[in-house]
């Protein structure tokens, strides 16, 4: 019983960082239709941002987020206002193409700035644990779960209950119109690339609290965000908090029944059965 | 009869017109659509722009929403000039647009459509007025509410969006297409409340293909042909007119 209850609750609370991970892409896709491929990459930039305040600073990775969500933010809005707005009207291929090149440019400026040595967010309460029922449960994966709620509700009412957010939602089901309601579209997908940055600066926290990363990390985890979206469905956010579940609880129930080599695979064959038998996602529209 | 019906350039004092169209080209790429058009829209008519489908008609609102910039020519709006500036600032000048196919945004509440029209600044202050307007001239947008937009009828979704395009707060409203696809009882009910809408002292430019019924509830009406205007006057002189008989009524 108890064996069992382990890799269940680990899965729910990993589900909490995947889907804390996919946020950003998922609402980039969802508003501008980019297939963002540089998100995981953004996320691990994220993972380092937290790193050097902590070593060189001495701030703990959770608080220097009063630092790193503004930082994300203005950087992802500048991405979007000087790089990727141009790119938009040209062709579909074009902003994906710079969203390629971002990638590399994180990738390597992480690897000249912090070498391509493994590193981790260990705060002195990173590897604690708490036992609930008899099962142990590692506290920075507890700090996952609780973080993706704080931010997926924090957006949820900012996306449903304020004009901005309302202006993304509709930008987001039809351009033309929310340009005839007075929307600045231009100034919405700023804002937009903006909050994904700085979901992403919350996402390289808790990420680097629980794993080890290095400056091509970001790869693995954007393909795991994909199979987030894939399995909630592109654009929702109950929808990703779901694929996140979902994911984690395939990645720890199958390594607790078939080993941890099958881990990520069985994970992955859910990813491919619901695009076969849903390929909008779950929640998709 | 036709000295009547032929622009009376005489009249045309710039103080008198909320909307002035002067000598507008408007091209899709190299494409031309419209050529050298002018038009005048006085403060409270009721103007229709009647044409067949490729008229032009469409596009010609959207240069005056700002979605296309004019190639040449002057949009002049409330004294200002307006030609080329964002769509999103002339919104919030006094200008809405009802587009074609209704334009709502289908997975958000009929609440939410209403609230996302008083997104502009003078709007936002207006909103539970303007609110409960909307709802007087459509009671079964009050019912729906909380449904999403794409559950609505036909009918309620063309209701949907000239009650979103009155939550802006509009001095002028453009209307595309309203009756497109809709049952005639449905169309009354929608004319009924543009009339409505026009005595709160709306301005209204509404695009048709329907020549009878537009004529009927127009004040004035021009009558465009591949980017330009052809024929334009009173509505009842245009009526009455021989050549919108054979072109339009087919007598």
């Amino acid at each position: 019983m108890h064996d069992i209850a382990t890799p269940l609750i680990m899965g729910i609370l990993l589900g909490g960082l995947y889907a804390l991970i996919a946020l950003g892409l998922s609402l980039v896709f969802g508003v501008m239709k980019l297939i963002n491929v540089a998100h995981g990459d953004l996320v691990i930039l994220g993972s380092y941002f937290a790193f050097f305040a902590m070593t060189v600073i001495g701030i703990d990775p959770i608080i220097s987020l009063v630092i790193g969500m503004p930082v994300f933010f203005l950087l992802g809005f500048v991405i979007q206002k000087y790089l990727m707005s141009h790119s938009f009207g040209m062709s579909l291929e074009a902003p994906l193409i710079i969203a390629f090149g971002l990638s590399l440019i994180f990738q390597n400026f992480n690897q000249l700035m912090w070498t391509p040595m493994s590193r981790g967010l260990t705060t002195s309460y990173a590897l604690n644990s708490f036992a609930i029922a008899g099962v142990r449960i590692p506290l920075a994966y507890t700090l996952d779960f609780i973080a993706a709620i704080i931010v997926m509700i924090a957006l949820s009412v900012f996306l449903h209950k304020t004009y901005l957010g309302r202006a993304i939602i509709a930008a987001s089901q039809n351009r033309k119109a929310a340009q005839l309601m007075g929307i600045n579209t231009a100034f919405i997908f700023a804002l937009t690339f903006a909050i994904a940055g700085a979901t992403a600066a919350v996402a390289g926290v808790f990420l680097g609290m629980t794993f080890p990363f290095t400056p091509t990390s970001g790869i693995g985890f954007l393909i795991i965000a994909f199979g987030v979206i894939i399995i909630g469905g592109m654009g929702s956010m109950i929808g990703t908090f779901i694929g996140g579940m979902v994911l984690g609880l395939a990645q720890t129930l199958g390594g607790y029944f078939f080993g941890p080599a099958a881990q990520m695979l069985i994970a992955y064959i859910i990813v491919l059965v619901v695009l076969s038998i849903r390929p909008q996602g779950i929640f998709g529209r | 009869m036709a000295n009547a019906v032929h622009e009376n350039k005489k009249n045309t004092d710039l103080k008198s017109f909320l909307l002035k169209v002067s000598n507008l080209d408007v091209y899709y790429s190299s494409l031309q659509v419209i050529w050298n058009l002018s038009l005048e829209v006085k403060a409270g008519e009721m103007v229709a722009l009647i044409g067949s489908n490729g008229s032009g008609k469409s596009t010609l609102l959207d240069a005056i929403a700002g979605l296309i910039s004019p190639a040449t020519g002057t949009i002049e709006f409330n004294g200002r000039d307006i030609t080329g500036l964002d769509p999103y600032k002339i919104v919030s000048q006094g200008i809405t647009q009802v587009p074609e196919g209704r334009g709502l945004f289908p997975d958000m509440s009929v609440l939410d459509n209403l609230i996302i029209g008083s997104y502009n600044h003078n709007a936002r202050r207006n909103r539970e007025s303007n609110l409960h307007t909307v709802f007087e001239h459509f009671p079964v947008l009050q019912e729906r509410k909380n449904q999403m937009a794409k559950t609505l009828s036909g009918g309620e979704q063309q209701m949907l969006s000239i009650g979103r395009g009155l939550m802006a707060n509009p001095k002028l409203m453009l209307l595309d297409e309203m009756s497109l696809g809709l049952a005639p009882k449905v169309i009354d009910t929608l004319y009924k409340a543009l009339r409505r809408i026009k005595d709160r002292g709306i301005t209204i430019l509404f695009v048709e293909q329907n020549v009878r019924r537009t004529l009927e509830e127009a004040d004035r009406a021009y009558i465009m042909e591949v980017g330009h205007i052809v024929l334009s006057g009173k509505a009842a002189d245009l009526r009455r007119e021989e050549q919108v008989k054979k072109a339009y009524f087919g007598l």
